[in-house]
């Protein structure tokens, strides 16, 4: 409220008026925030309150556990798996993104539907897929061989290889999206200004398109990397048992040994981890930019 | 090619253009159709049109954007039709500016240098001279989102002209400003351009625009050039119908040629040359042009039209006001506030105007 409240012919009444104005907008928004408090931030609340507890009594015993080797050992693989699917997914996804943004409306429309149509597929259809294309006498296998580039069968799933092959199929579209939109935006004039300053279309593209790229990418690299951290059914059904993410091992607390608290520090660790690497893009590339800014 | 290394070589020179027969398409659209035009060293030319007149179209070949179906393009003695954009080191002002968002003011002004190869310094200085050519000085640290209309418009302009460049391309680039800056940078940027004396080619649909900066205007349309000249005979002397209502305010009334002489609402008109051969021609009158008589004035050696007046408008400056004439034809006729002119008639009073012969002009009709 400002010191002196305005006086005047009917300034008492504007003021109830505006009152009644900010509460009923105010309860208006009350259901949206209520519904993000009940499935949101409560569920966040009680994985934290889980982890610290032990019967009655409150415990840092949970997070103490972590730091035993086999975990240390998973969190390595999780953190390798999802910094490798992210880099290919940027890799792949930029030279994607920039074909279908440069295309004529139509076309970019029918790209867009490719890009899309695996999303609407069922994850599992999905990796099942990945097995039955991958595996020693699969498709590819089979290919290769018949072409005569391999003499024996490549182990392409099962392992480390195979879970980064479907995770990169996978994530790919949280990829494209992001950078799609941004894009897009750009406008022409930007590369057409920088070819009339003297630019070659190459130094056009390095010095502007990429610059003005880099939300989009920025975009993209957290929604799959933070994705990737917690991916559970991929690992689980093209590694094989032989990768071994830290999902993985909260499903196990969870299923097998029916420690809550364990799996629940493990969840408040990946998510500080998460927050972490948003928070690290985010001072880099600048938060406005990243959530739509310019 | 010679252009690229050329351009900035030589200090304040520039170069004159030639467009020969160029066409383009889109589709069945043509945009522009068999254009020739030769612009002189130094010289500024507007192409003034109406939107999807081909005025665009045209200054994107000049700039390379846009690879013509047919004809020639030089600057001086190179042929450029081929050359890619970056080769053409010709300067251009966007519409919309595009400056780079992520550069600041000082990085989008040493951006064409830093691809030349200048050094750091001498980079440096040529930007504080920019700066202070277009009265920026100072703001080289500013981000591009930092900058009002006005100073974003002079940056753009700054970097057109930081490299030298021999001939300079405008597209419609006053056009997003409010009235009172437009008209100011309209001075400035004749001012940059008598003081550099690039050959300049604007792109306008503001017909005021056009007569206020150029040396030359070429009017366009449907892709073709409608008429090419000095801002005062296009304006002064229209070739057509479209040139009258295009540029200015027109009334127009039908005239009969009868046996050598012209005649329009009644009256044989006065001409300040022989009556030419045209099929229907119209007469323009262009209501500034148009005076009222005082009473009991007659007019004499001018050729008079009486009316009633129909409606009017003060309009500050000056009063519009329209005049019917007996045969049923309205007229516009602006009187300049001034003590000295004869005092209007109320609506539907009558009034006698007069156009003296040298601006009593035939068009032939048609477009």
């Amino acid at each position: 409220m400002t010191a002196a409240a305005a006086q005047g012919p009917n300034a008492a009444e504007l003021r109830a008026d505006a009152r009644r104005e900010r509460l009923v907008l105010g309860a208006l928004a009350a259901p949206g925030l209520l519904l993000i408090g009940v499935v949101a931030l409560a569920p966040i609340a009680w994985l934290f309150w889980l982890s610290v507890r032990k019967g009655d009594s409150y415990t840092l015993e949970h997070y103490a556990r972590l730091l035993h080797p086999s975990y240390a050992y998973s969190l390595q693989t999780t953190f390798e798996l999802t910094f490798l699917v992210t880099a290919i997914c940027a890799l792949l996804g930029y030279p994607l993104a920039y074909m279908i943004a440069q295309a004529r409306q139509r076309a970019a429309a029918i790209l867009l539907l490719f890009v899309l149509f695996p999303v609407w597929t069922s994850l599992l259809v999905r990796c099942y897929a990945w097995l039955v294309l991958l595996q020693r006498r699969g498709l590819v296998n089979t290919w290769l061989a018949d072409a005569g580039l391999i003499d024996l069968p490549l182990r392409l799933v099962h392992n480390f290889t195979g879970t980064t092959i479907g995770m990169v199929h996978i994530m790919l579209p949280f990829m494209v999206l992001p950078l799609y939109a941004t894009m897009r935006a750009i406008d022409r004039d930007y590369v057409r200004a920088a070819a009339n300053l003297g630019a070659t279309p190459s130094q056009a593209f390095r010095h502007v398109y990429v610059p003005l790229s880099l939300p989009g990418l920025a975009a993209g690299i957290i929604i799959v990397f933070i994705l990737c951290l917690g991916f559970y059914v991929t690992p689980a059904l093209l590694g094989g048992g032989r990768v071994m993410t830290w999902s993985m091992q909260i499903e196990r607390n969870v299923t097998y040994h029916s420690d809550w608290g364990a799996a629940s520090a493990l969840g408040v660790v990946l998510l500080a981890m998460a927050l972490a690497i948003f928070w690290a893009v985010g001072r880099v590339i600048g938060f406005n930019r990243i959530l739509g800014g310019r | 090619m010679a252009m690229g290394d050329a351009a900035g070589a030589e200090r304040g020179s520039s170069l004159p253009i030639s467009i020969s027969g160029v066409g383009k398409s889109y589709g069945a659209f043509r945009a522009l159709d068999d254009v020739s035009l030769d612009v002189a060293s130094g010289e500024f030319l507007t192409l003034l049109g109406p939107s999807g007149s081909g005025k665009t179209t045209l200054l994107m070949v000049l700039a390379g954007f846009q690879r013509p179906d047919c004809g020639r393009i030089r600057f001086g003695d190179d042929d450029v039709t081929l050359a890619p954009p970056h080769r053409r080191g010709v300067g251009m002002v966007f519409q919309n500016y595009a400056l780079f968002p992520h550069m600041d003011v000082a990085g989008n002004l040493g951006y064409p240098l830093r691809l030349r190869g200048l050094g750091r310094s001498e980079i440096e200085a040529r930007v504080r001279r920019a700066l202070d050519m277009v009265q920026l000085a100072g703001l080289g640290g500013r981000q591009v989102d930092q900058l009002s209309g006005g100073q974003r418009q002079r940056v753009a302009l700054a970097r057109a002209i930081i490299f030298e460049p021999r001939i300079l391309l405008m597209d419609e680039p006053l056009s997003a400003l409010d009235k009172k800056l437009r008209e100011e940078m309209q001075i400035e940027v004749r001012r940059l351009h008598r003081r550099l004396g690039m050959t300049t080619v604007y792109v306008t649909h503001d017909q005021r625009e056009a007569l206020t900066m150029s040396d030359r205007v070429a009017v366009i349309d449907k892709g073709r050039f409608r008429q090419v000249g000095g801002p005062r005979e296009i304006y002064e002397r229209p070739g057509s119908r479209f040139i009258a209502e295009f540029i200015g305010e027109s009334s127009f009334l039908p005239v009969e040629l009868r046996g050598g002489e012209a005649w329009a609402a009644g009256a044989r008109l006065a001409l300040a040359g022989a009556a030419p051969a045209m099929a229907s021609p119209l007469l323009v009158l262009r209501p500034e042009k148009l005076r009222v008589l005082a009473p009991g004035e007659d007019g004499a050696g001018l050729n008079v039209l009486r009316g009633r007046v129909a409606e009017l408008v003060y309009q500050g400056e000056s009063t519009l006001f329209y005049v019917e004439l007996p045969g049923g034809a309205r007229i516009a006729a602006r009187q300049a506030a001034s003590a000295s002119a004869p005092s209007l008639p109320g609506i539907g009073g009558e009034v006698a105007l007069a156009l003296a012969p040298a601006d009593t002009i035939l068009v032939p009709d048609g477009a």
